[in-house]
């Protein structure tokens, strides 16, 4: 089955990144922005089938490897 | 005494302190990440580079490998671990050291000769090194040093900040922080204060052809301490 994750800076962690894309945009004439994050998607195909299982085993996943829970929020979504 | 370097795909300081790690007196063993075992060491550095094309998060995949397991237990048995920038960007993923380091505040990478202030002399590192600012090198692009705020009491609290830019006279001003660093930090050690990460590369200043030699001062420092 087909796993999705969005992985997000939290709220309180500086995004330059973000920043510079929302100020670009602004360039362009998206004027009406309050504020743009930039984060992580990933597309994940197991071989597990029970869609419980699966979501434990991505959540394992995030916590040790996909994501830095000091700066990163994870959000685990079913494809 | 006998150090070892860890070499990733990727590293790219490992012969830089190779040499300086000889130069003062140390006998080191380069050990290739695909290994397990570390070798007999006093001390185990991990060096500066883009281990893994700095994939993910930079460090992110070389904390996973199998080497840094070992170098994981080595630490907490209380030997000796010094992580160069991308280096201590793989101590913050191994979580053998808190925080993060993010993207630079100004989205440049940054290389340029800047100095330090020793915070805490009261470890193997920096006992007994006369002077109190140092100028190193750093060349990084996510050398941003963030935590929480309960780690950044907990930091302060054992005293771990071992590193703050400042100007040349130890002046720690927001204005000579290169990167956005919480408090101008440069370099952490962990609560024991046998791991240490940091940005600047005192492996680059240890010749007068060179931009400079402070690092020798720290290399000299290190080795004696350790004798």
């Amino acid at each position: 089955m087909k796993i999705s994750v969005v992985i997000t800076l939290k709220k309180d962690v500086l995004d330059p990144q973000g920043k510079i894309i929302q100020q670009t945009l602004d360039g362009m004439g998206f004027n009406n922005l309050n504020e743009i994050r930039q984060g992580k998607y990933f597309e994940i195909d197991t071989k597990e089938n029970d869609p419980k299982k699966a979501k434990i085993q991505v959540e394992d996943m995030c916590k040790k490897l996909l994501a830095n829970l000091v700066i990163e929020n994870y959000k685990i979504l079913e494809l | 005494m006998k150090s070892s370097v860890i070499t990733f795909p990727g590293s790219n300081c490992d012969r830089d302190i190779d040499v300086a790690l000889k130069k003062f007196g140390f006998k080191n063993k380069m050990v290739w990440h695909a290994d397990v075992e570390l070798p007999k060491s006093d001390l185990v550095v991990l060096p500066g580079g883009f281990s893994y094309g700095d994939y993910l998060r930079c460090g992110s995949m070389a904390a996973k490998t199998k080497i840094m397991q070992s170098v994981i237990n080595f630490a907490k048995g209380g030997g000796l671990v010094l992580g160069i920038c991308n280096g201590f960007q793989i101590l913050v993923e191994t979580g053998l050291v808190p925080g993060v380091l993010l993207r630079n505040k100004y989205l440049e990478f940054i290389c340029k000769n800047v100095f330090v202030k020793i915070n805490n002399k009261q470890n193997t590192y920096f006992k007994s090194l006369e002077k109190d600012v140092l100028e190193f090198h750093i060349a990084h692009n996510e050398g941003n040093y963030f935590c929480t705020k309960d780690q950044l009491k907990e930091i302060e609290e054992n005293d771990q900040v071992a590193l703050y830019y400042c100007n040349q006279n130890g002046d720690t001003a927001e204005q000579y922080n290169p990167n956005g660093s919480i408090k101008n930090i440069a370099g952490i050690f962990n609560k024991e204060k046998n791991i240490f990460g940091l940005m600047p590369h005192p492996e680059r200043m240890i010749d007068k052809s060179l931009s400079g030699e402070d690092g020798s001062l720290f290399f000299k420092n290190l080795i004696n301490n350790l004798k």
